[in-house]
């Protein structure tokens, strides 16, 4: 699988699109420090582009790696390999080059900025860390959409859709289901509805972690006494893991079914 | 060396394969012949595993290859169309595909043999349609295997490098190996093959030598034999 891993890796970072993306990164980076001066609500601006175009950019990439690379794939379903070795390796390739250039894109400038010296550098990791975890879910959810439509224009569609669901259409419908039934007690409702949608938990996660949780009112103060804690953190995290895992299961499952 | 047994295939309702039975033996070369669409790359492909049969068995060297790998160790395949990443330069593939399967080659003397030198720094993306077709051989030929599978490997081909690609098939199989070949070329398929497998509507509707399919049909020359069985079975 390393060799694998390591040729997608490659040919992506050779690629023009990992520069750019990772160019975008830098920029606003530094575009961010300067603008603002201050590190902790850099990181909250920062935060409201992360949630929703890391994903985007995820389940794009994603899907055009997967179409763009059949040749390949087909070059190596002949070899003596395992197709759970080839789908995962360039799974991987993918996720990984695009958490580096997210990464790297943004840890540099924040790093010259003095970072190390700051406080700020805990929300900063969260932060990182989220990104990459919703790059490794979106890009893995992607390839499932790819993996299931030969067609590459349903793929995308699917693929955008199911972004599209998760960042927007499902805080919709939370928020309407919250205001239904607002008779009721809904702290635990809306805990287990943050916690089952990747965008929505990390977005909670590094909103809490940033201390303004009082903007959010009573649920706020629920929220807080759950992801404040230890435990809270270690089920969000093992949620997003969750996240990561399911989608995975299901590339090597349908890909052990595919003809090509 | 191979053996297929009640091989079925179907994409959605598209039945393509429907009861395949076949034993290839080892040595000599076999010719798979049918008209469009009658299941020959379907065949090749569910040999190599790259197709997944809804039904039968099919074993390679003694062994089932149902959820195996390392048998295609033992195989060399020239896919249909040579459709190779465009952004990698020759060399760089024949040394990943090197590195993958991780034995030792004589692709320089097939790089000298096809006249590919010139190429090996261009990016296979900018490579003409024949000019893929030689990468492709070299890369199929490259690995000393008991067992070849080319399908259609003389599209594309100039006239010199058809004649190369005959005497290498030719070498192949003094060595001993077993060599499979679909094409509609009929005259290269007389002149090289031992032995032809007639596929039609998913069955194998012969299997034998030239000669015995010259007699079968009634008709003096080998294209002409063919395209009775077509006529026959259309009309």
């Amino acid at each position: 699988m390393l060799k694998i891993l390591k040729y997608s890796f490659f040919d992506l970072i050779r690629s023009r699109w990992s520069y750019i993306y990772f160019a975008f990164y830098l920029t606003l980076g530094v575009v961010l420090l300067f603008l603002n001066n201050d590190l902790s609500k850099a990181v909250i601006t920062l935060m409201n582009v992360i949630i929703v175009l890391v994903p985007l950019i995820g389940t794009i990439f994603g899907v055009m790696y997967y179409y763009n690379s059949k040749e390949f794939t087909e070059l190596l379903l002949a070899q003596p390999l395992k197709r759970t070795t080839i789908f995962l390796g360039q799974y991987l390739g993918v996720a990984i080059s695009l958490s580096m250039s997210l990464v790297l894109g943004l840890g540099i400038p924040f790093i010259f900025y003095g970072l190390f010296k700051s406080n700020a550098i805990w929300d900063f990791s969260l932060l990182l860390i989220t990104g990459v975890f919703l790059t490794f879910i979106f890009s893995a959810l992607a390839f499932n959409m790819a993996l299931s439509n030969e067609n590459k224009i349903k793929g995308f569609g699917y693929s955008i859709l199911v972004w599209l669901f998760l960042a927007i259409i499902y805080d919709g419908i939370f928020l309407m289901s919250l205001i239904l039934f607002e008779d009721y007690p809904l702290d635990k409702l809306s805990l287990i509805g943050t916690m089952l949608n990747p965008i929505d938990l990390s977005r909670t996660l590094i909103l809490l972690k940033l201390d303004i949780s009082a903007l959010l009112g009573y649920t706020g103060a629920v929220f807080k006494q759950f992801f404040g804690t230890h435990f809270g953190l270690i089920v969000s995290i093992t949620m997003l893991t969750i996240w990561v895992i399911l989608p995975v299961f299901r590339i090597i499952y349908k890909s052990a079914k595919k003809d090509f | 060396m191979v053996s297929i047994q009640n091989l079925h295939k179907k994409f959605g309702k598209n039945i393509v394969l429907s009861g395949v039975n076949l034993d290839i033996k080892e040595g000599g070369i076999f010719a798979v012949l049918g008209p469009n669409g009658s299941g020959k790359t379907t065949m090749i492909k569910s040999i190599l595993g790259m197709v997944i049969p809804n039904q039968g068995t099919i074993t390679v060297l003694g062994k089932n290859i149902k959820k195996s790998c390392n048998y295609r160790n033992q195989i060399d395949y020239l896919p249909q169309i040579a459709n190779f990443p465009s952004n990698l330069k020759v060399n760089e593939l024949i040394t990943m595909i090197k590195d993958l399967r991780g034995k030792s080659t004589n692709e320089e003397s097939l790089i000298k043999m096809f006249k590919l030198e010139p190429f090996l720094d261009k990016k296979l993306g900018n490579l003409s349609g024949g000019t893929k077709q030689k990468v492709n051989i070299v890369l199929a030929f490259m690995f000393d295997c008991p067992l070849i599978i080319l399908d259609e490997p003389t599209s594309g081909l100039d006239p010199i490098a058809l004649i190369r690609l005959k005497d290498l098939i030719q070498a192949e199989k003094v060595k001993g190996k077993t060599i499979l070949i679909t094409s509609h070329i009929m005259s290269f398929v007389e002149e090289i093959s031992d032995e032809i497998v007639f596929l039609l509507e998913g069955e194998i509707y012969f299997k034998g030598t030239i000669n015995e399919l010259k007699t079968k049909t009634n008709q003096p020359d080998f294209e002409r034999a063919i395209a009775s069985i077509l006529t026959e079975n259309h009309a």
